[in-house]
């Protein structure tokens, strides 16, 4: 299982890249380890505002429905299609092609996310 | 086994052949409709004759896996034998004749019947009224809770009341029911014992929650140890407890969930009392309440007054939740359980089903992990994560136990067990079958050791293997064109 060090993480297994001053997110290994086949994603629209730590949109699999949380606050500048229209690349590469979406930052990165250090911990991964 | 004809009977269809001879019409021939409501081809139907129609369907048919066929221990769902006798019963022509429309005075007794079962429904949950209007389990739980939003709106604490709290392991139906009532959902996380968090609940709760839905057993299959404090708790923040009765064939007959505190709750009638499972319905989802929720029961219910059955309005009623007084074909077949039973068969069919949830417990307590180590009520909680260091999933032995002859247990539930399966054998089962089962479990833990591809492929002696679940949810195929036949005719 892959914990990439230079990514942040959330405790809703979110990973979040600073890029050019924005947030690109997405879901980690693990999450999707544990989701197993992923069937459907649903994100919010270009241009909608997103808050860190509050639901964004929902992401399902062949074994269940779960919450999708925004990591980080601001606004929804870019959303990754091809994920929507081939959600089996989330499975395939989460951390690359798998991408969910880009977020304009309102400030920097909130506090308490996730070292990949910490966020291996919290998932109990060996 | 001879090689099955997958052929569907547009595939079979040949031109000209019939099924029935249909005679010519001795009347006249009226007008024909105008043409533009005319079709303009004739309908492309199958045509076969009635030999081959009927091997068709017989065909299929044999494709089916039921409680009749073997052991089906899906968790939460108590998948029971349901005796002969229920169909017989609801099959009598005074009951299976009687129109919903028909007055009182000439119902009276199709009512007694559906009265009975009231007053036992009542005898059992411990509750002051019942309805049995609820065509389905879900629609009872909206029907209860529907009630509970009234009584809040009744002491003008509705505006302010805008949560319902429900534990973190409960049925989606729980907070889908709250989210249909206007209510925002608020998960209780469940403490190391697979209890309640009582300090998870105690932040919860507060002047703006309108009740707790609580399954018990809870949908672990576990007893929930402080019950008797969370309903303090719950009333105590001017909140209702309303129950899930989903897990109820484990404590019938033992204990009243009234007495416990509960305000309302619903019955599966489908899992508890023996009525028929799914087959897209009718159901039924009896509501049992305390006498506070009595005014706000939904219409019509039936009352005795001056002995006779009448169907009445209550005072307060939410209104009407369906047509009549309930799927009359269903409730029956569970007044005739009930009878059959009594109320020590009832003890007695609620004993066996925990004894036999415990004897599984106890017998695949080596090979598969415990998430809680605790006895359990009517069903046994597993998690597969052990089989991960041999790329082996819970679905992969759920998958399996198709080729041994059972039905798969539920797989990937309660949402925070790890790689869950979910075993409720119920009380129709046997040592014997109890014993097969297990062993084919055992079996399956030693294949996913020596030979795991056997469970990746499975299952391999069904009529399709294994399905591509993904592929079925992205690109659904919903209907059937010619161009897409792929099997050749003949």
């Amino acid at each position: 299982m892959q914990f990439p060090a230079e990514l942040r993480y959330s405790r809703e297994h979110e990973w979040v890249r600073v890029e050019d001053g924005a947030a690109v997110v997405g879901i980690t290994d693990f999450a999707q380890d544990q989701l197993g086949d992923v069937v459907f994603v649903s994100l919010p629209a270009v241009g909608s505002k997103v808050a860190a730590l509050e639901k964004m949109g929902e992401i399902e699999s062949v074994k269940s429905v779960s919450e999708l949380y925004s990591p980080v606050s601001g606004t929804v500048v870019e959303i990754n299609q091809a994920a929507v229209d081939s959600p089996e690349t989330i499975n395939r590469d989460a951390y690359g092609e798998g991408w969910l979406l880009r977020v304009a930052m309102d400030g920097g990165l909130p506090d308490g996310l996730l070292s990949a250090d910490e966020y291996r911990a919290v998932v109990g991964a060996e | 086994m001879n090689r099955r004809d997958d052929r569907l009977t547009f595939e079979r269809s040949v031109p000209g052949r019939r099924g029935l001879g249909v005679p010519a019409p001795g009347v006249p021939e009226q007008e024909p409709l105008p043409g533009e409501l005319r079709r303009a081809a004739p309908p492309g139907l199958p045509e076969l004759s009635q030999a081959e129609v009927v091997r068709y369907y017989v065909g299929l048919g044999r494709l089916n896996y039921s409680i009749e066929t073997g052991m089906y221990p899906l968790g939460s769902c108590t998948m029971k034998y349901n005796p002969k006798a229920n169909d017989e019963v609801a099959g009598l022509s005074g009951f299976a004749g009687a129109h919903p429309l028909q007055p009182d005075e000439l119902s009276q007794g199709v009512l007694e019947a559906l009265w009975e079962l009231q007053e036992a429904l009542k005898a059992l949950t411990g509750m002051a009224e019942a309805t049995l209007c609820p065509a389905a389990g879900a629609q009872g739980e909206l029907t209860g809770m529907l009630m509970v939003r009234a009584w809040h709106r009744g002491r003008g604490e509705d505006e302010r009341r805008r949560k319902v709290l429900v534990p973190d392991s409960a049925h989606g139906t729980n907070p889908a029911t709250a989210a249909m009532c206007g209510y925002q959902v608020v998960a209780v996380p469940t403490d190391p014992a697979g209890n309640m968090d009582m300090d998870g609940l105690r932040a919860a709760l507060g002047d703006d929650v309108a009740g707790l839905m609580l399954t018990l057993p809870n949908t672990l299959g576990l007893w929930e140890q402080h019950i008797l404090e969370i309903a303090d708790a719950v009333h105590g923040a001017g909140a209702l407890l309303y129950g899930d009765g989903a897990n109820f064939n484990a404590i019938a007959g033992h204990v009243r969930p009234g007495d416990l505190g509960f305000d309302a709750m619903h019955v599966n009638v489908h899992k508890t009392f023996s009525t028929p499972h799914g087959g897209g319905g009718p159901g039924a989802g009896p509501v049992c309440c305390a006498a506070a929720l009595a005014p706000f029961l939904p219409d019509p219910h039936i009352e005795r007054r001056d002995g006779r059955l009448v169907r009445v309005r209550p005072e307060r009623s939410i209104g009407r939740v369906g047509p009549g007084p309930g799927s009359v074909g269903v409730l029956l077949r569970a007044a005739a359980y009930l009878r059959t039973l009594g109320l020590d068969g009832i003890r007695e069919m609620s004993a066996a089903a925990v004894l036999n949830a415990n004897y599984l417990r106890v017998r695949l307590a080596a090979t598969y992990d415990q998430p809680y180590d605790r006895p359990c009520m009517h069903e046994a909680v597993f998690s597969a994560r052990a089989l991960r260091r041999q790329g082996v999933r819970a679905l992969d032995v759920a998958k399996r136990l198709i080729d041994y002859g059972f039905h798969p247990p539920t797989m990937y539930f309660p949402l925070i067990v790890e790689e869950a399966l979910m075993i409720e054998p119920t009380e129709s089962e046997t040592k014997e079958s109890l014993d097969a089962f297990a062993k084919a479990m055992h079996a399956i833990a030693d294949e996913a050791a020596t030979e795991p591809e056997l469970l990746h492929d499975a299952p391999h002696d069904a009529p399709v293997g294994r399905l591509d679940e993904a592929l079925a949810a992205r690109r659904p195929v919903l209907r059937w064109t010619p161009e897409q036949s792929v099997v050749p005719a003949g």
